[in-house]
């Protein structure tokens, strides 16, 4: 083991090729595409991928590989691969299709997501997602998705944050829905043309490698609790982001890190933990009971104006009683040219920073009220009551029902919440991670959206990944086959079948006082608090204690009722919370090695003058990719850091600027 | 406020069911249903008994995990999932029985938990266009006018919840076939496949055993949605036109 830094980790090798074509950024899919190896047609159903969710990357890429006819597993612990939770993206999908002749095109789709990412993310990867987005509109267009249309029968768009072109597709407030029918309708045409096998309630629990290849998975039968086994060529993980590592995000109840974090611990590397997107616009907490917390479309922004009472005492007034000079449209003051449109990151932590001033609004939370006007008042005015209700209608009325407020009467009030994780399993220019023939897609993957993902981009960057990348890139994988077969009683089966048994027993048997539930909501108090909107440097140290110590008290004193054969929705919850708690740990460490401040990683020791993320490229412009070294329940090892160099070739490196 | 619950336990499909009575105290009005759920199971947990089973997942009424028959009605007293159903919705002191859905084709996995696996199979057999990916033209080659782009999304806003089945004395699934089969057909990428789909899904429906449509419009009527039921109308009518 190299030398510890800070006690903490360890400075590995430099990862020095991505392996993306070498020219021109915008010759590099080409290149690439025909480059990639062929299968004959004929030999195609003697291959098998396995993919782990039936998301909008997951689900894409198992009716395209379906569609070309390899043998396609496909998981998800779901009951139906059309609840994963893409269906839960409200505002749209972006495509550089210049149909308003505004000035867009794929260069200004790339320049925007590598300065909305704050500079942290590959050239490579970014210019080929804004390149495919076109192809993904035809492609959601011809299967059925219902997208917005005027009176011409045109396609519609609107503008969203971050950016000053319309270039974003919707379907009213549902589109990932919408998108994510029209995945799921071309996987099940695939499942009757008998290329794919779908497996819901299933959840993967241990990834299998043999001879140093991804081989095959673990998984459980949620209903009968059976451990089986899944073999295959490839194996490829659309599993979703760790946004529930802080309990209250705006992801499903289910969403978890088990796959990914498993594949983690058997060698692949896991890129960027630190960057989670706080969202700006959702509900407030309400209560300590919550569950979860709702998202409102950030396409609100476009009609809804932002502010706070100037001054405190105003804070529990009615705000209609508030007049316009005692209101502070704060985005708007800050950032003139971009108003209530600025990234999310921006408009989060400016959220935060009013209600620290002791100016927020609704009820108090501690010392604190947590919350921020999104006002309407005007856009009624100028558009009229039914032209809001035409846009927006289903998100006032989940505000209502939600709140049981009347946002056309009284402005909504809204507060930043966990949405998005930009970190995830590292992976090369064809999507590959450090396990030969282990694939990552999606939010899983860490690959195009840097420090800060922009609206209406992973609906962009799953569907790239699935429909358009994958199909490419796993081609060239299986193109090395016919692959030697793995026995399921190979010795690596066997070990990896046994580990996901011992640990079931484990968390079954431990009988003690306190619940799953409890366990996670403690955790994500902790990461909330000092791995939040602003992180410090004491604050991150205290975080890692405490998470190794209620980490320690897990593996004492959880208590799972129930057995292992059957369904048993509280040992789900425990496996899922136990691997939280490791990836936390590595998240702590991320931020607290990273002391820039960069998009969503706010560093309140790097900041500038006016209090925006201030970079360090000369030290920091990498990504950061962590080794798994070791370590059991409890305890872990000290992780390695392997660094990717960030060349930008294209686009120079600017201080971000929304001004 | 204070409420008892009478709650369908039934430890798999082939155990004996029966309700069982919970009182839940200090239930707040903001709180969401699932949520009351969540704090009686942690209650049951901490007297070491096992939680009640019931699904749900995205819990913003999007993705159509969560069911429960809520008094009788699917998803409870409002038109919205179980899921964003809240408890101002009830009075102290009321009290609430909770079932999972009842349908031949949605047999019972255990407690509130159902499976609902044959909607997919229904879906398997024609809810969709064939378009490999790849093989799309340049979307704006294509005009769709406005009303049956409305209409066609109007409809396309079905979650799968089966909602519809459940409130439906025959357990029909019509209504759900229905938006399916209008989502598809209002549009004009959907026209090729218009007349066979709605055939091959009728069949698959029938052969899972959901029961006959009698223009009752109990399905309408819960659907969190607030698919209309027209839709049928639609659906019988194509299907003529493919018989012709």
């Amino acid at each position: 083991m190299p030398e510890l830094i800070d006690n903490l980790y360890a400075l590995g090798d430099q990862i020095e090729d991505t392996k993306a074509p070498k020219v021109p950024v915008d010759q590099m899919w080409t290149k690439a595409k025909f480059e990639n190896k062929l299968v004959n047609p004929t030999n195609r159903r003697k291959l098998s991928v396995i993919i782990v969710g039936t998301g909008l990357a997951g689900g894409a890429a198992a009716a395209t590989l379906g569609e070309a006819g390899y043998h396609v597993k496909s998981f998800c612990y779901q009951d139906s691969p059309r609840r994963a939770h893409s269906v839960a993206a409200q505002g749209g999908i972006n495509a550089a299709k210049n149909y308003n002749d505004d000035g867009d095109s794929v260069y200004r789709l790339f320049y925007d997501t590598v300065k909305g990412g704050d500079y942290r993310s590959r050239e490579s990867n970014s210019y080929r997602l804004a390149e495919v987005s076109a192809n993904i509109i035809d492609q959601c267009v011809a299967q059925g998705v219902p997208f917005a249309r005027d009176y011409g029968g045109l396609l519609d768009n609107r503008s969203f944050g971050g950016v000053q072109v319309a270039r974003t597709f919707y379907a009213r407030g549902q589109t990932g829905q919408q998108l994510l029918i029209g995945a799921y309708q071309a996987m099940e045409r695939q499942v009757a043309a008998g290329t794919v096998e779908q497996f819901t309630r299933h959840e993967m629990l241990e990834l299998i490698i043999v001879d140093g290849k991804a081989r095959g998975i673990i998984a459980r039968d949620m209903v009968t609790g059976e451990i089986e086994t899944h073999l295959a060529d490839v194996v490829v993980l659309a599993s979703g982001g760790y946004g529930n590592v802080f309990f209250l995000s705006t992801n499903a109840m289910g969403c978890n890190v088990t796959a990914t974090w498993r594949a983690h611990r058997k060698g692949a590397y896991f890129a960027n933990p630190c960057y989670t997107q706080i969202h700006p616009t959702c509900i407030p907490v309400a209560g300590d009971y919550q569950s979860k917390l709702t998202l409102m479309s950030e396409s609100l922004r476009n009609d809804g104006r932002i502010w706070v009472p100037k001054r405190k005492e105003d804070c529990e007034k009615d705000p209609r009683d508030i007049p316009e000079e005692d209101r502070d449209y704060y985005l708007e003051r800050k950032y003139p040219s971009f108003g209530n449109l600025v990234p999310r990151d921006i408009g989060s932590r400016q959220a935060k920073v009013v209600c620290d001033e002791g100016r927020g609004v609704g009820p108090l939370v501690g010392d604190f009220r947590r919350g921020v006007y999104l006002d309407f008042a005007d856009a009624i005015k100028r558009m009229g009551v039914d032209a809001v209700k035409a846009k927006y209608g289903n998100l006032f009325d989940m505000y209502t029902r939600i709140t049981g407020e009347d946002p056309y009467k009284v402005p909504m009030r809204i507060y930043p919440a966990v949405h998005y994780t930009m970190g995830g399993l590292w992976v090369d220019y064809g999507l590959e991670t450090t396990i030969p023939g282990l694939f990552a897609a999606g939010e899983a993957n860490f690959s195009d959206h840097g420090a800060n993902r922009l609206g209406a981009s992973s609906l962009m960057q799953c569907l790239s990944d699935g429909y358009f990348v994958l199909p490419n890139t796993i081609r060239d994988y299986l193109a090395q086959g016919p692959f030697e077969p793995v026995a399921e009683d190979a010795p690596e089966v066997l070990e990896a079948r046994k580990s996901v048994e011992d640990r079931i027993n484990k968390l079954l048997s431990i009988n003690g006082d306190r619940t799953v539930d409890s366990f996670h909501k403690e955790l994500g108090h902790i990461v909330w608090e000092y791995c939040g909107m602003e992180r410090n440097d004491a604050g991150l140290r205290k975080g890692i204690d405490l998470v190794r110590s209620l980490r320690q008290e897990f593996w004492r004193n959880v208590k799972v009722p129930g057995s292992a054969d059957t369904l048993n929705q509280s040992l789900e919850k425990a496996g899922r919370v136990a691997d939280f708690f490791e990836l936390a740990e590595l998240m702590f460490i991320d931020a607290l090695h990273r002391t820039e401040s960069c998009g969503c990683h706010f560093r309140s020791e790097s900041q500038t003058e006016d209090g925006e993320a201030l970079r360090d490229d000369d030290k920091f412009a990498y990504v950061a990719a962590w080794e798994f070294t070791g370590g059991q329940e409890g305890s872990l090892e000290p992780p390695v850091l392997h660094k990717e160099d960030l060349i930008f070739n294209f686009i120079q490196l600017k201080q971000r600027s929304y001004k | 406020m204070n409420l008892t619950l009478k709650i369908w336990r039934q430890a798999g499909p082939d155990a004996q069911g029966e309700l069982v009575t919970y009182p839940v105290t200090d239930i707040t009005e903001d709180m969401s249903f699932l949520e009351m759920l969540d704090v009686l199971n942690e209650e049951l947990i901490a007297k070491g008994q096992e939680p009640v089973a019931f699904d749900s997942d995205c819990r913003e009424g999007i993705c159509g995990m969560c069911s429960l028959m809520i008094n009788g009605r699917p998803h409870g007293p409002e038109v919205t999932t179980t899921c964003q159903l809240h408890m101002r919705s009830f009075s102290d002191g009321d009290t609430i029985t909770i079932e999972p859905w009842r349908a031949e084709a949605f047999p019972l996995v255990r407690d509130l938990i159902v499976d609902r696996s044959s909607f997919d199979r229904i879906i398997q057999a024609g809810g969709y266009i064939s378009v490999n990916t790849g093989a799309a033209p340049e979307a704006n080659n294509l005009q769709v006018q406005k009303h049956k782009a409305d209409r066609a999304f109007d409809v396309a806003t079905c979650i799968g919840c089966g909602a519809c089945v459940a409130a439906c004395p025959n357990a029909s699934a019509m209504l759900f076939l229905g938006a399916k089969v209008s989502h598809l057909g209002e549009l004009p990428q959907g026209q090729a496949e218009r007349d066979s789909r709605v055939v091959k899904m009728l069949n698959q429906h029938d052969a899972e055993d959901f029961g006959g449509c009698q223009n009752l419009g109990e399905c309408s009527a819960a659907c969190p949605k607030e698919i209309p039921l027209d839709v049928i109308n639609q659906l019988n009518h194509d299907f003529l036109h493919a018989k012709r």
